[in-house]
């Protein structure tokens, strides 16, 4: 591990001005960072601690929404019951994600922020853009099963790995930040970008952005919401593809649907097609089937991950035929 | 190389208070380890992968190893050996012995102290994975698939996990967590 310097910050102005180099990291919960410094594929020269800042704090928004603080462990906001009633799918994304150890330790902010799990770009000894901008695409003509099917470029096709990230994309979270020019709040869509010809960027944060909070708008029936992630075993594993839903429902037919698909894209994929396709139509595996055809039109396989497609397809309609007999909440 | 800087850091392990000069890339497990010369952390694979390192901190269970021990300045970190002794095992320790539940010795204590870090979150009512429905607010209920999914973040390569699962399903039932 490369020498550095470890300042710990007292307050959210103090972080701000200790991470006055483009070298300085933000240090959380230390589940991603501590790993890639051991990898040696992270080489900072500072890094300031922002794990006691006082960014925690679940609460309630005044028109029925929750504004999460950033330093809000992943136990700590699987485990409310706020999230739990209202927006049971974000508890289960988290509940799906690493172990009990790990999201003890790991962060809301760090969460959103933590990177591929692309073999080669956690392994220093291959190209990789991401890692090492220039130096190419290991991944493009290797090992491509957990390769990405839409929105990758010629410079990378890595997924991005969260398990959170995916109902925080379906309920268009906003991601709140301050940084040395002033706050901002970033749409959750914003947030992440594709790799087009600089994939070592993941998001849209400017150096030395802090991230506050994530805060949640009101969706009642997100109490109708669900994830679902296919792995390679039953526990402890990233997702093969996984799939996060909340689905309105009349009458047997769809009222309204927020749909987010994850081990597709360098981004929480949202499937903006397949709900516009849905709403009003009949809750049927037949519509489901149909409408997510039209929204996976859009992949371009690599081979190896081509088994991904039907996979995709038939996690999304057991769970919407599951969300839409109310079988499973 | 060693780094320019020192961070003084204050650890409290299993109840005993003390002070070491770091350098600051050191983890928790490493100077518990190196530094303290106390062994019953170990050291799997360094990476967050199979819970050999894990201890509670503040009662809460953690893996040792991707931390950097001064962001842990002053945490109260409890090992296997804190939570019983050879003379008075823990309700724990006394079902890994009652039923064989023993791992090599790099897996045993780690598999000790996150069994305790999963009753005390039983206890506090967090849902897991398998959870049928997690809106329901009500108490869980430590079946065997429970406990196998809470215990997951630690994996041994000679999947000796079977009479594991049967001491804590035992001690589940003693403490009425069942
Ligand atoms: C073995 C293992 C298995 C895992 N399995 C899963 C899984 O199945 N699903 C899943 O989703 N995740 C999984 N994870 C990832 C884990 O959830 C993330 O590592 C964790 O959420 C990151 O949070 P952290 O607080 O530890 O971040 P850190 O490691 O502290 O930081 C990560 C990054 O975010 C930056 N950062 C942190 N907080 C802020 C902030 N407030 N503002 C700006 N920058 C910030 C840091 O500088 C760093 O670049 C796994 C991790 C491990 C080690
Ligand atoms: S897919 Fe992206 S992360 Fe993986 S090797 Fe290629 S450039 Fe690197
Ligand atoms: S040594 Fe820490 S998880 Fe393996
Ligand atoms: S018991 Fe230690 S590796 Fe299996």
């Amino acid at each position: 591990m490369k020498d550095f310097e470890y300042v710990r910050a007292t307050t959210v102005s103090d972080a701000l001005a200790q991470h006055e180099r483009e070298t300085t990291a933000y240090l959380a919960g230390g589940t991603n960072l501590v790993d890639h410094l051991r990898l040696g594929i992270r080489r900072p020269d500072r890094i300031v601690d922002i794990s006691r800042l006082d960014l925690g704090g679940i609460e309630e928004t005044p028109d029925g929404g929750l504004r999460v603080g950033a330093n809000v462990r992943n136990a700590d906001l699987a485990m409310s019951p706020l999230v739990r009633q209202r927006f049971p799918f974000v508890s289960q994304a988290l509940l799906a994600g690493a172990s009990g150890q790990i999201r003890a330790m790991a962060s809301t902010g760090g969460n959103l922020l933590q990177r591929t799990r692309c073999v080669y770009f956690q392994d220093r000894s291959t190209p990789c853009n991401k890692r090492e901008p220039g130096s190419g695409c290991s991944a493009i003509d290797g090992f491509g099963k957990y390769n990405a099917l839409i929105g990758q470029s010629d410079q990378c096709v890595a997924v991005h790995p969260s398990d959170l990230c995916l109902p925080f994309a379906a309920l268009d979270a906003v991601v709140h930040v301050t940084g040395r020019s002033g706050d901002r709040a970033i749409p959750f869509a914003e947030f992440h970008r594709l790799p087009g010809d600089d994939p070592s960027r993941d998001t849209n944060l400017e150096p030395g952005e802090l991230i506050v909070a994530i805060e949640i708008p009101p969706l009642p029936w997100a109490t109708r919401s669900r994830y679902r992630k296919v792995r390679d075993r039953a526990s402890y594993a990233f997702a093969l593809v996984s799939v996060a839903a909340a689905l309105d429902i009349a009458d047997g037919h769809v009222q309204d649907l927020r749909l987010a698909l994850g081990g597709v894209s360098h981004k929480p994929y949202r499937a903006y097609l397949a709900e516009e396709q849905l709403r009003g139509r009949p809750a049927t595996a037949e519509v489901f089937e149909v409408a997510i055809d039209a929204e996976l039109a859009a992949a371009h396989p690599g081979g190896e991950n081509a088994y991904k497609l039907p996979m995709l397809r038939r996690t999304v309609v057991a769970v919407l035929q599951e969300l839409a007999e109310g079988a499973v909440r | 190389m060693p780094s320019a800087q020192q961070v003084s850091v204050r650890l409290i392990v299993d109840g005993q208070e003390h002070h070491v000069e770091l350098d600051p890339r050191v983890s928790v497990m490493d100077a518990i380890r190196d530094r303290l010369g106390i062994t019953t952390v170990k050291k799997g694979c360094d990476h967050g992968q199979c819970g050999a390192c894990t201890v509670l901190v503040d009662g809460r269970r953690i893996i040792s190893c991707l931390t950097l021990a001064a962001s842990y300045d002053g945490a109260q970190v409890t090992t296997a050996a804190g939570l019983g002794s050879t003379d008075q095992l823990s309700d724990i320790q006394a079902a890994f012995v009652d039923r064989d539940a023993l791992q090599c010795g790099y897996c045993t204590p780690g598999q000790i102290c996150s069994a305790a870090g999963m009753f005390a979150e039983a206890e506090a009512g967090m849902p897991s994975h398998v959870t049928a429905d997690v809106s329901d607010l009500q108490k869980v209920r430590l079946t065997p698939e429970e406990i196998s999914e809470r215990m997951s973040g630690n994996l041994c390569r000679c999947g000796a996990y079977a009479h594991i699962r049967e001491a804590l399903t035992d001690v589940a039932q003693e403490r009425g967590q069942a």
